[in-house]
C-alpha cells in the first residue's frame, strides 16, 4: 500500500499545505486541534475537494486538481470512522453494520461479519437500536461499520476524542487488535501522545496547516522539539517490550524491552509485543539506587543527553542498556546532582504513571 | 333513523370527495418532496420567488386561487389549452380538475411539514453513508427518506384533509356538477340552498367529522409507528 497525499486548500482564515506518504499500518496524523489534521483527512475521504492537490492509492489516482480529476467519497471505497459514531438512528445495528456491504463490490467482501463481530466483541448488541447503545459500543459498531463496507483504507478521525478515560480504555484494545489482525491500513487522527503512542508506526505531525515532521513513532515522539505540537506535558519515551509474567494476585504484568524490564498495571497476554509510552515528567532521577521507596521500576543507566527545555526545565535522557528513557526535570536539580554526559544515574518510574490500563 | 340513511347522490358525493382527495394527495407527493428539498438544501437564484409562489395558495382567497387555475388550465387557457391539444387532457369542469384544484391549496402545507423534516436531519448521517459506498440517490432512498418519514406522513394528512374541505378553489374552477364536481362540500353547500335541505346536510356534516376524525387518527398511529423505529441519538 502506498497513500500519496498534496493538497493546498483554504478555510475562511485557515490555509493547509500539507503532503505525506505513507506505506502500510497504522500512519497517524498529530497535532493540536485546528491544526488541520481532520482537514486533510476530509481531503483523502473525498468529503472535501481541495482546492489543488493530488490523492492516490496504490497508483490509483483519486484527487488531481491539475487534471480536473476528482473521484466522488462513495466511488473510493475508503471506511471512515468519524469523532462521533454516526450510527443511522432508523436501523438496527446489524443493518448498520450491513449497510456498507450493499455497496461493496461483490469480489472485494472478504472480511464477514462474525469475525468482525468477534473482533469488536459486539454479539450483544446486533439486535438493538443506536439510541439505547452507550458512547463506547457505540462507536465499536461504527468501526465495524466502516470495516464492513471492504475499505482500501480506513480513516479514523479522533474516534475516541467524545469518550470518556474509562470508554477510551475499553476500545484501545480492539483497535490494537484492529490493527494486528487486519490487513487494512490505517490513517488515524489524534491530538493525544498516548492514542498515537499505542496504535501507530508512522507519525505525521501537523502544525498550523503544515507538516512540521514526519517518521516512526519511536523517533517523533522521543523528540521533545515536535512534541510541542502536542501538548508539552505529553512528552516521554516510546518503548517496545514483550509480555513475559504476570502477577494475576497484584494485577501487575512484567514487560521485557531490549534489557530492561517494567512492571506495568493490568492483565496482558504472555508473548504479546506492547508498547509503553513513559511521560518524562513522571520519571524521577537519582545518583544513588533508593531504598524503601513504593516506586517499583527502579532502572540503572547513564546520562545520554542534556537538552534544556522552555523555562526552568531540563529534558535529560537516560540510557538503561539500549533503552531510552526520558526525564524532565528542573535545571536546579540538573546542577544540584551534578548531571553531566555519562553520569551514572537510577531512573525511577511508578507503575502507575504508565498509560496502560 | 331512517334520516340517516345515505341517497345515491350524496353517495357519489362521499365517493367523489374521497377519490379527489386521494388523487390530489398522491399525485402532489412527489413535487412535493422535490420542491421542499429544494426549498431546504438548494442554493439557486429565485428561491424566494418559489416559496413566495408555494406558498401563494396559503394567502390568497381561495377563490382567487380558482379564478387563477381558471385562466391557466381553462380549455382556451395557456396550460389548459395545450394540454388539450396535444394530450387530449382536459381539466376544466372535470374531476380531475377539481384534484389539480385541491393538491394546489394542500400544496404548501405539505411542502411546510416536509421541509421542515427535511432541516431537522443529520446531514452528517448522509456523509457517513457517503464513506460506506451510497451514492448520492441511495443516501436519499436509504438514510434522508427513512428519517423524513413523519414528516412526509404528517405532510399528506395535511394535504387530504385540505383537499376534503376544499370548496372555495374547486367550486370556482370547476363548478359543482353533480356526479363530476359536486364534493362533500359543494353538497352540504348545495342542500343549505334549498328549502328542507337541511337533513341531507346534517348527513353529510355527519359524515365528514368521521372522515376527518378517521384521517387524523390515522396519522397519530403512523406517526407513532415511525416516530418508534427514529429515536433520535
Amino acid at each position: 500500500m502506498s497513500l500519496i497525499v498534496e493538497a493546498r486548500h483554504r478555510l475562511g482564515r485557515f490555509s493547509l499545505d500539507a503532503g505525506f506518504t505513507s506505506q502500510c499500518g497504522v500512519t497517524a496524523l498529530f497535532g493540536r486541534s485546528g491544526s488541520g489534521k481532520t482537514s486533510l483527512l476530509r481531503i483523502i475521504a473525498g468529503l472535501t475537494a481541495p482546492d489543488e492537490g493530488r490523492v492516490s492509492l496504490d497508483g490509483d489516482v483519486l484527487v488531481d486538481t491539475a487534471a480536473g480529476r476528482f473521484v466522488p467519497c462513495h466511488r473510493r471505497r475508503f471506511g471512515y470512522v468519524f469523532q462521533e459514531a454516526r450510527l443511522f438512528p432508523h436501523l438496527t445495528v446489524r443493518k448498520n453494520l450491513g449497510y456498507g456491504r450493499w455497496f461493496s463490490p461483490k469480489a472485494a467482501r472478504g472480511d464477514d461479519l462474525a469475525r468482525i463481530v468477534d473482533l469488536l466483541g459486539i454479539e450483544a448488541l446486533l439486535e438493538r437500536r443506536p439510541s439505547n447503545l452507550s458512547g463506547g459500543e457505540k462507536q465499536r459498531v461504527a468501526i465495524g461499520r466502516a470495516l464492513l463496507s471492504d475499505p482500501r483504507l480506513l480513516l479514523m478521525d479522533e474516534p475516541l476524542a467524545a469518550l470518556d478515560e474509562e470508554r477510551k480504555a475499553e476500545i484501545l484494545p480492539y483497535l490494537e487488535r484492529l490493527r494486528d489482525e487486519t490487513s487494512v491500513p490505517i490513517v488515524y487522527v489524534s491530538h493525544s501522545v498516548a492514542e498515537v503512542a499505542r496504535l501507530a508506526d508512522h507519525v505525521v505531525v501537523l502544525e498550523a496547516g503544515k507538516i512540521r515532521a514526519t517518521g516512526s513513532a519511536a523517533d517523533i515522539l522521543g523528540d521533545a522539539s515536535v512534541s510541542i505540537a502536542a501538548e508539552r506535558r505529553e512528552t516521554g519515551a516510546l518503548l517496545e517490550g514483550t509480555i513475559r509474567s504476570i502477577d494475576d494476585s497484584n494485577g501487575l504484568t512484567t514487560v521485557v524491552l531490549k534489557t530492561a524490564s517494567l512492571l506495568i498495571p493490568g492483565h496482558h497476554d504472555i508473548g504479546r509485543r506492547v508498547r509503553v509510552h513513559i511521560p518524562a515528567r513522571d520519571v524521577l532521577l537519582a545518583t544513588a539506587r533508593p531504598e524503601g521507596i513504593s516506586a517499583l521500576n527502579i532502572l540503572e543507566g547513564t546520562v545520554a543527553g542534556l537538552k534544556a527545555g522552555s523555562g526552568e526545565t531540563m529534558d535529560v535522557s537516560v540510557d538503561c542498556g539500549g533503552d531510552v528513557i526520558q526525564s524532565r526535570i528542573t535545571r536546579f536539580s540538573t546542577e544540584r546532582l551534578g548531571l553531566k554526559i555519562g553520569s551514572p544515574v537510577y531512573a525511577i518510574v511508578k507503575t502507575v504513571a504508565f498509560e496502560r490500563p | 333513523m331512517d334520516w340517516l340513511v345515505l341517497s345515491d347522490a350524496e353517495w357519489t358525493a362521499i365517493h367523489l370527495s374521497l377519490r379527489i382527495s386521494v388523487v390530489a394527495m398522491l399525485a402532489s407527493l412527489p413535487f412535493g418532496i422535490l420542491v421542499a428539498m429544494a426549498l431546504a438544501r438548494g442554493r439557486f437564484w429565485g428561491k424566494s420567488l418559489l416559496n413566495g409562489i408555494v406558498h401563494l395558495p396559503l394567502i390568497l382567497p381561495p377563490v382567487v386561487t380558482g379564478f387563477i387555475l381558471l385562466i391557466l388550465f381553462g380549455r382556451r387557457g395557456p396550460v389548459g389549452s395545450f394540454l388539450s391539444d396535444w394530450f387530449g387532457i382536459v381539466l376544466s369542469f372535470r374531476w380531475t380538475g377539481a384534484a389539480l384544484a385541491c393538491a394546489v391549496m394542500g400544496f404548501p402545507l405539505m411542502v411546510r411539514s416536509i421541509r421542515l423534516s427535511i432541516e431537522a436531519v443529520d446531514r452528517r448521517l448522509e456523509e457517513a453513508a457517503g464513506t460506506l459506498g451510497a451514492s448520492p440517490l441511495w443516501v436519499f432512498a436509504t438514510v434522508t427518506l427513512p428519517l423524513i418519514l413523519p414528516g412526509v406522513i404528517a405532510g399528506m394528512i395535511l394535504s387530504f384533509a385540505k383537499a376534503m374541505g376544499e370548496f372555495g378553489a374547486t367550486i370556482t374552477f370547476v363548478s359543482n356538477i353533480p356526479g363530476e364536481t359536486q364534493t362533500l362540500s359543494a353538497a352540504i353547500y348545495t342542500f343549505t340552498q334549498v328549502p328542507g335541505g337541511d337533513l341531507g346536510a346534517m348527513r353529510l356534516t355527519i359524515v365528514a367529522i368521521v372522515i376527518s376524525m378517521a384521517a387524523l387518527l390515522a396519522s397519530e398511529f403512523m406517526a407513532r409507528l415511525v416516530g418508534r423505529r427514529i429515536e433520535v441519538e
